[in-house]
């Protein structure tokens, strides 16, 4: 077990332990809040996966805008700290069989069934970003174009639908 | 060996090092004697009322959506700032059209005042203008009124 390995595990364990809490934790900040380490937790797997760009792009898009996003949402609700979740447990036997199947599918055909291979490397991974942004430019240059487009789009809409009503 | 990820790693273990230090020594340390007074949050001295938590203004809203739209294009931006050098001018328009779409929002929303705050409307009560008599400004018991007429007048 050498330091990868310890801190693959440190992270994952950040991030599914942070993700319990955002499940069952009743305050509704408190589970913003454990978002946090989530997002944070995914953004350390993604860096030992050896994509950079992409655990940047966690930080910088899920931690830095969405979540806020979803802080202000729960800031702008009527109440906060009173307010009744209602996650009673109904149909138990139902889910219970749907989640062994998934979880047999899953565990059977998905993890024990495929051949994992992983290429052992000296070399360090080189940054992604250089050669995403030459992509960009050459392959992808239209998909780069509309998703300007659609950028905008998202933004007149988002605009239209906030606007305060005069 | 330590990647340039390495290092971000070692000041994010520091930092959790260092608050846990920090808290647990000080609990060793400290006196702790609490009372009831001590333990209310702190609000200059006050006695704190009601609920901290309080509902948002919607205009914050507005501004967070506006913002991680933006997020989102500063993604896309990044690898291409780093690569258009190679490609020359045809490189550099591909970005600017990119931006120049996304500028056509930016002008949208400015001139539809979302970037504007909504601003609470003052309406200063106003004073009526009374003719301004002599002899009424020397005698010393001048009513309100005419205090801050004078007053306006220096």
């Amino acid at each position: 077990m050498n330091i990868y390995d310890i801190v693959f595990y440190l992270f994952a364990a950040i991030t599914l332990v942070s993700a319990f809490f955002v499940v069952t934790t009743r305050n509704i900040v408190y589970s913003a809040f454990n978002l946090l380490f989530t997002f944070f937790g995914v953004a350390g797997l993604y860096v030992l996966l050896g994509a950079d760009f992409v655990a940047v792009v966690q930080i910088m898009v899920y931690v830095g805008g969405i979540l806020i996003l979803i802080l202000f949402g729960v800031m702008l609700t009527n109440k906060i700290t009173n307010v009744q979740i209602k996650t009673g447990t109904l149909q138990v036997i139902p889910a219970v069989i749907g989640v062994l199947l998934l979880a047999g599918v899953l565990i059977f055909k998905v993890f024990l069934g495929t051949e994992w291979k992983s290429v052992k490397t000296d070399i360090p991974v080189k940054t992604t970003a250089f050669a995403l942004g030459k992509l960009l430019i050459t392959d992808y240059v239209l998909i780069f174009e509309l998703l300007g487009i659609l950028l905008l789009v998202v933004l007149i809409g988002a605009a239209t639908i906030a606007r305060r009503e005069k | 060996m330590l990647t340039e990820f390495g290092k971000i790693f070692v000041f994010i273990l520091l930092a959790a090092v260092f608050v846990v230090v920090a808290i647990f020594a000080s609990k060793l340390i400290r006196p702790a004697r609490p009372t009831k007074e001590k333990l209310l949050t702190y609000e200059c001295g006050e006695n704190p009322e009601g609920s901290p938590w309080i509902k948002f203004n919607i205009r914050f809203y507005v501004v967070a959506l506006i913002f991680l739209i933006f997020d989102v294009e500063v993604v896309l931006l990044f690898p291409w700032a780093l690569a258009y050098k190679d490609y020359g001018l045809s490189g550099f328009l591909v970005g600017a059209i990119f931006l120049l779409v996304l500028g056509l929002g930016m002008a949208y929303e400015w001139r539809k005042g979302d970037l504007e705050w909504a601003r609470p409307v003052i309406n200063p009560p106003v004073i009526k203008k009374q003719p301004y008599v002599k002899e009424v400004a020397s005698q010393i018991s001048a009513d309100d009124n005419q205090t801050v007429l004078q007053d306006q007048e220096i």
